[in-house]
């Protein structure tokens, strides 16, 4: 099995009685880059908590990294979450940290040893283009180095998969685009990332697979596709 | 195989638990306020907790003491007949609750009585030509709060002249025990929620505070205890903080009744518990319950916060 992603029948009912998803079954391979796209309320935040085990599915079942986190225990969930790279549309950096305390953190919280950890986060602020702002606060930072910031925190942990929320939500743009090339840079080093988006321009500019979600359910699963809606 | 469940390291790393206790130390100055209010909501319990067991252990150990020593005392009319006597005998070992029945003739009631005169039995020595005294059982129950029972079935028996027990003082004492145990009890818990509550509403509020702080932790996989430890020192200063001025005080405050009060006492057969024994154990009991209010009123805060 190659599949980084893997959901069969996944089905999740909210307590007051909202189907949020009915049924998914998908695969995503080891690399690939797959946007999530479909209009407000679709399911999309559903399936990316889903993904990152913030909710349990009702049914089914979801493997990541090869194994089932639908019945994976509470005391396991911070383990799982060390083999993926969450990124938000807010960001989520902590305003009295510097740069470089950002994305350390990720590591001093699993109790990494520090002569990796700083290694690792100059390697990973490099990769984002951000090394000579390691020392600013994030108030002291554009909303696109922010963000550039919170992907080097998610990745400093070299998880397999990349989950990433509305990224470019927040952004211009010019910053997006900057953004994109973030992704592509993490892409090509093997990293399988997922992508909720709205980002119409992006997705039909840099075309890679594209899932469509309606009413919880996959309506279009297509290989470079593109965005498809009128927002 | 498995990638998820890497080998959880139960031994914390050094480094990890300074970390801890910066953190928590950061946090208790920053909200500075609100934990010298806890801490001193802490204080004034145990202050009150630390008296109010001073004066129990005490009134324990007097009533323990008087207990052993409460005996009914049964006098017999003195023209009982010895197949009399030794029926009555009978009957009161019958008697329920009833431990132990002695004899105690004329002779040795007088002896003891001398005794207990001490230099004034002088004047008493004529009463060694004709002794005035009956004859007695002595009856030990099994419980001192019993006593009373006993002696109200011993009143009716025949061939029973009177019965005497430390009627009254003994009585008043146990009501006295029981109340003043129960209201204390009422009043120390309520005072220990108060302390806890309060606890819990500080170390809230700096959660809220590092809200995010938790919710980013917990993004990038930190356990749960991870996050839990610094709540948790914070508790635990809080409360042995709030524990110091108790404990001095109740080293002052029975330094002084134990050794102005004790002597006193000591007249009336009544002796305290000695200082060190009793300071020494109520100093741990109050750090032991100032931390376990910390702790306790920290964690219960924390774990809400635990779940994203």
């Amino acid at each position: 099995m190659d599949d980084v992603i893997l959901m069969q029948n996944v089905w999740k009912a909210y307590p007051n009685g909202v189907m949020a998803l009915n049924g998914i079954d998908l695969s995503v391979k080891q690399g690939e880059f797959v946007y999530i796209v479909g209009p407000s309320g679709a399911g999309k935040s559903t399936f990316i908590k889903m993904v990152i085990r913030e909710l349990k599915p009702t049914r089914g079942k979801i493997f990541i990294n090869n194994k089932n986190i639908a019945n994976l225990r509470e005391r396991q969930v911070p383990y799982f979450r060390r083999k993926i790279g969450i990124v938000f549309q807010d960001f989520r950096l902590l305003p009295k940290l510097t740069v470089y305390e950002n994305v350390a953190f990720a590591l001093e919280v699993i109790e990494e040893h520090p002569r990796q950890i700083k290694r690792r986060v100059m390697e990973v602020l490099d990769l984002v283009g951000l090394k000579h702002k390691m020392r600013s606060f994030p108030d002291q930072l554009s909303g696109g180095e922010q963000q550039r910031v919170s992907i080097a925190r998610s990745i400093c942990n070299r998880p397999p998969v990349l989950i990433a929320d509305e990224p470019t939500g927040n952004l211009d743009p010019e910053t997006s685009w900057q953004i994109m090339d973030v992704f592509r840079r993490i892409n090509e080093q093997g990293t399988t990332i997922v992508m909720a988006t709205h980002n119409r321009e992006i997705v039909n500019k840099i075309r890679h697979r594209v899932l469509a979600l309606e009413g919880g359910m996959i309506v279009r699963d297509q290989q470079e596709g593109d965005y498809g809606y009128e927002d | 195989m498995c990638v998820i469940s890497r080998k959880v390291t139960t031994a914390m790393k050094i480094r990890t638990l300074r970390r801890h206790i910066n953190e928590s130390f950061k946090s208790l100055g920053r909200n500075g306020w609100m934990t010298f209010a806890s801490v001193s909501a802490v204080t004034v319990s145990l202050v009150l907790v630390g008296l109010f067991l001073m004066v129990m252990f005490n009134l324990n150990k007097i009533a323990g003491d008087i207990e052993s020593d409460v005996e009914v005392r049964v006098y017999l009319d003195q023209s009982i007949t010895q197949p009399q006597q030794t029926a009555l005998k009978n009957d009161l070992k019958g008697i329920k609750h009833v431990q132990s029945v002695r004899f105690q003739s004329k002779k040795e009631g007088l002896n003891s009585l001398m005794e207990s005169l001490g230099n004034d039995k002088k004047s008493f020595s004529d009463l060694q030509k004709e002794n005035p005294l009956p004859n007695a059982f002595i009856l030990k129950t099994k419980k001192p709060e019993q006593t009373i029972h006993v002696a109200n079935v011993v009143k009716n028996l025949p061939n029973v002249t009177d019965v005497r027990y430390g009627k009254g003082t003994v009585e008043k004492l146990f009501k006295f025990i029981n109340i003043a145990r129960n209201v204390g009890i009422v009043l120390i818990i309520g005072l220990l929620f108060t302390s806890v509550f309060l606890i819990a509403n500080t170390i809230k509020l700096t959660i809220v505070a590092r809200r995010r702080e938790i919710e980013i932790m917990k993004l990038v996989g930190a356990t749960n205890a991870f996050v839990r430890w610094p709540y948790f020192i914070e508790g635990l200063v809080m409360g042995v903080l709030g524990s110091i001025i108790p404990v001095i005080l109740v080293m002052v405050v029975y330094r002084f009744a134990y050794y102005s009060l004790g002597g006193n006492l000591q007249q009336m057969f009544i002796k305290l518990i000695p200082y060190h024994t009793m300071t020494m154990n109520l100093s741990i009991l109050l750090i032991g319950i100032g931390a376990l209010i910390g702790v306790w009123g920290s964690l219960s805060s924390v774990r809400k916060f635990l779940k994203v």
